[in-house]
């Protein structure tokens, strides 16, 4: 075990864990941060995915020693004062799931996406896209929520 | 968002609002589906009005319904349901769902029944709560029902609208215990009672668009599933299973798992295996750090390459004939012409998002709780009731939404291990399982081999249809886990599974019933290869037998139409005798600009990329279903992309029609992705598909570009199921467009680039 500073959703949290154990078991039983869930373990579905740096990590594979002193950001974390981001915006818009588990893939995906590249080509999207899951198989509306989310982003920039 | 704590009776009697022994309000991170745990169990009447529904003090409406979410939108349409029936908003009413012992037994989630059956008495329940609401107000306000008009929840009189009170008024001062008569059971549980509902021709929340009222709290982070539940003291534990079937337990090493900090135990149980530890990363270590000895596995099953000749030769242990018309036999017999083919259909896993989780608090001498995402909260207090020998009302099932299931995916079986472990320590143990517990060990649906025939005569018309399916069960494990041998866990510990039933891959039941003058239809279940605890054990998958059904009859319907000359909706239209199921395939060809013509195309270009289009027709239990597929197919390599799919659908009253076109949007995708990438893998003693890369599943590049979803809506019919009728015909659609593009007919599925190739290369032309 060893003291591990999290800096998540801009709290800072320090917590006694082995360094080895995956970032998702620290966020979701030691900060009961629920929303990165687990999907495989092996970091091909992305149900655990968090920001880390602004970029779309698998919290499942991730050490958590790897993640200590870094800007960790969950789907928690999104929204500001309550008020949804214009990514989640454009997905409530767009009903764009059917259970919901996977979200936390495609969401902060399209984050990380339309922050690096506001104009993503159809080809783009489903690239950035590709290594993420929905078994229930939403993706028709997910695609049109992250279209939906880059042209506000376009209109309001 | 209304919040989704559950009061007790005894609140709303007392009318208290206060919570709770033993827990902290303040801790976010606990459910109020633990909280409700810690109240106790009800003792429930159906017959009464206040065990379906209650407001609260702030003019909540508390619905309780045996029913679930499983990911489809079925809450909000419940929600529209009850509110136009008592007129009050829809985010005023917040649902109680699968817990037995504060919701009525509607025998859980299936078969696409929750709106067609399971909406019945909530809305009988809500149109006599409003009666009697009416019947409270026309007292405190002195006029008769008749005078009064509700708006939002708020009773006035109609001439003097000043002269007002509300439902939580009327509630708090009033008993909503009214008598009910109850009817039927399961899925067809019903109440009656004094009110009447509404004339459909008047409704103005049911049909209409809302937004469905888990989306935007999911998205938001604030939505609790199952993997969320922890309760006081809880641990954590993971199942260990056998190295193959037949594999016996010699012994078990604990030693290394020993050293990991929070180990605490291993479990065992004839062939079950589990440890337990207090957090989840320590479970997870220790299962792989438990050394199990096994006897060798047995070589039980075929080889995957053989299956399907195994099941050609097999003796059935069941056999049905379905339909037996004129003599099929004799018109064959003196047929001009004969048209035969064979068509083959994998096992295929639930293979959920999540892999299934539960909690189990097991208490010998008291109540136990499980908490658990399957669909048939009931059916599983029942089974538990006996795998752990106690009277029924020492078991409490409460059903918390966990990722969509898909019929009967293991998630019970995940409950069953978390009982085993908490009985085994003492103390309450959650499970998630593993990705490969879940792919590999999960239930599966069954693999389906058919033949057809069919007698064309000297006018080309169709004289007889021959058909044959050779199935494994759908039923191996019963898809109501209502007794102890049901669950994989209780089998390896020894519980026989004697639940299983004959479940038969039909003509004119999983596939239109066609109309042709001689028809012979037989179907044959086949003996499953190991019985006790194996992980090719079949059960539901969505639409039980629909798509492989489909895929044989539509596939071959289209071979008759081709060798016929006759379009393939042309040729559908005349051998259909109901009219509905022609006006989705009408409706469906409009909205795709179908070209008249048949199949294959006749000029395909001369490019390594030729494209298609394909129809597939789906009717289940009232609901009718056209598909139109259009594909690129790479002839060089056999891969095969849809470009776009087009789907009329009628399920006679729509409730919500944006939530319905989500549901049939995922269907066409998942059931794209069941046709076209996924067949679980085995060799002789094990399933070797354990994930996402053994078991590939449709991605963001296989997604098509356009889908076109055509609604019919029948206000004056009742409404139907729409959670698994537009799975059924995609692989069919797909396949017939692959035929068209390249006058290859594809008869197995998945539709790999390997198995089309392999065909384009065979060059069965028609």
């Amino acid at each position: 075990m060893s003291r591990t500073l999290l800096k998540v959703n801009g709290q800072s949290h320090t917590i006694d864990i082995e360094p080895n154990c995956p970032l998702l078991y620290a966020l979701r039983d030691n900060l009961a941060l629920n929303n990165p869930r687990f999907g495989c373990g092996l970091g091909q579905c992305g149900a655990c995915t968090v920001l880390i740096d602004n970029r779309a990590v698998r919290s499942c594979t991730l050490p958590v020693s790897a993640a200590a002193g870094k800007e960790i950001v969950t789907l928690e974390g999104l929204a500001t004062d309550g008020n949804p981001h214009a990514v989640q915006k454009a997905f409530i818009e767009a009903q764009a799931f059917q259970c919901g588990y996977c979200l936390n893939g495609w969401v902060l995906t399209a984050k990380a996406l339309l922050d690096k590249n506001p104009h993503p080509s159809d080809e783009e999207m489903r690239t950035a896209f590709e290594p993420l899951i929905c078994r229930c198989g939403s993706h028709v509306r997910i695609l049109a929520a992250v279209r939906r989310a880059a042209d506000e982003m376009k209109r309001s920039a | 968002m209304a919040s989704k704590t559950v009061l007790s009776r005894r609140e709303f009697v007392k009318d208290t609002g206060g919570l709770l022994i033993g827990f902290s309000l303040a801790d976010a991170a606990v459910l109020p589906q633990v909280l409700a745990a810690a109240e106790g169990p009800e003792k429930l009447s159906t017959n009464r009005l206040d065990a379906w529904l209650r407001i609260d003090r702030d003019g909540n409406v508390h619905v309780f319904t045996g029913k679930s979410e499983i990911g489809m939108g079925v809450e909000t349409g419940f929600a529209q349901i009850v509110a136009e029936e008592l007129d009050v908003p829809v985010s005023r009413i917040i649902f109680v769902m699968g817990d037995t012992s504060t919701t009525p037994d509607q025998g859980g989630v299936g078969g696409s029944t929750s709106i067609a059956m399971g909406s019945k008495p909530l809305r009988n329940v809500g149109a006599t709560a409003r009666a009697v609401l009416l019947r409270l107000a026309a007292k405190n306000l002195g006029a008769s029902p008749e005078e009064l008009q509700v708006r939002e929840g708020i009773v006035s009189v109609k001439a003097d609208p000043a002269r007002k009170v509300s439902y939580a008024e009327l509630a708090a001062s009033g008993d909503l215990d009214d008598a009910l008569k109850v009817s039927g059971e399961g899925f067809a549980l019903n109440v009656e009672g004094l009110g009447k509902p509404k004339d459909p021709s008047t409704y103005t929340v049911v049909g209409q668009p809302v937004p469905r009222v888990d989306i935007a709290p999911k998205i938001m982070g604030k939505w609790q599933y199952i993997t969320d539940v922890r309760v006081p003291g809880m641990l954590h534990g993971r199942a260990i299973r056998p190295a193959g079937v037949g594999a016996k337990l010699m012994n078990v090493d604990d030693s290394a798992a020993k050293k990991i900090p929070g180990y605490v135990q291993t479990v065992t149980k004839g062939n079950f295996v589990g440890v337990v530890a207090d957090n989840e990363w320590a479970a997870i270590r220790a299962a792989k750090a438990v050394r199990v000895n096994w006897t060798a596995p047995q070589p039980l099953f075929p080889e995957q390459k053989d299956l399907y000749q195994h099941m050609r030769s097999a003796a059935p242990k069941a056999t049905k004939e379905t339909v037996k018309k004129g003599d099929a036999a004799g018109a064959l017999a003196s047929a001009a012409k004969k048209v035969q083919a064979s068509y083959e259909t994998p096992y295929q896993s639930h293979a959920t998002m999540g892999p299934g989780c539960a909690v189990a608090d097991i208490h010998t001498d008291g109540v136990s709780t499980i908490w658990s995402g399957g669909q048939k909260p009931h059916a599983l207090q029942k089974g538990f009731a006996e795998l752990l020998r106690v009277p029924l009302d020492k078991v409490r099932v409460i059903w918390v939404e966990d990722a969509g299931s898909y019929g009967r995916p293991g998630f019970e079986d995940t409950a069953a291990d978390a009982v085993l472990l908490s009985q085994a320590v003492g103390k309450p143990v959650r499970v998630q399982w593993s990705r490969a517990d879940m792919t590999a060990w999960g239930s599966k649906g069954p693999a389906v081999v058919y033949d057809l025939a069919a007698a064309i005569d000297e006018r080309g018309e169709i004289a007889a249809v021959e058909f044959t399916s050779r199935a494994f069960s759908g039923g191996e494990v019963h898809f109501q886990p209502s007794d102890a041998g049901n669950y994989l866990g209780a089998q390896l510990s020894g519980v026989p599974n004697t639940g299983g039933v004959d479940e038969f891959a039909q003509w004119g039941v999983q596939a239109p019933p066609y109309v042709f003058p001689n028809i012979h239809a037989v179907s044959h279940v086949i003996a499953g290869f190991y019985d006790a605890g194996s992980p090719l054990r079949t059960t539901h998958l969505r639409d039980p037998e629909g798509p492989q059904t489909s895929f044989a009859v539509e596939s071959f319907i289209d071979e008759l139409a081709a060798t016929t000359g006759a379009d393939p909706i042309d040729f559908r239209m005349r051998h259909l005798d109901n009219a509905r199921a022609k006006a989705v395939l009408t409706a469906a060809a409009e909205k795709a600009a179908w070209e008249r013509r048949p199949s294959p195309k006749s000029n395909k270009g001369s490019g390594d990329v030729v494209t298609g289009r394909g129809v597939g027709l789906s009717t289940r239990g009232g609901t009718y279903v056209g598909t139109i597929a259009e594909v690129e197919v790479n002839r060089r390599t056999g891969a095969v992309r849809v470009t776009r799919f087009v789907c009329a659908h009628d399920c006679g009253m729509i409730i919500n029609p944006e939530a319905l076109r989500g549901t049939i949007a995922a269907n066409l995708i998942q059931s794209m992705s069941r046709g076209m990438k996924e067949e679980v893998t085995f060799d002789r003693s094990k399933v070797t598909s354990v994930d996402w890369t053994t078991y590939p599943i449709a991605r963001a590049q296989d997604i098509p570009a356009q889908v076109d979803i055509v609604l019919i809506n029948h206000p004056e019919l009742p409404p139907n199921g729409a959670g698994e009728p537009s799975s059924r015909a995609t692989a069919a659609a797909i396949a017939n467009a692959i035929f068209d593009a390249t006058g290859t007919r594809v008869r197995q599925t998945p539709l790999t680039p390997a198995r089309v190739k392999a065909a384009l290369s065979g060059s069965q032309q028609a």
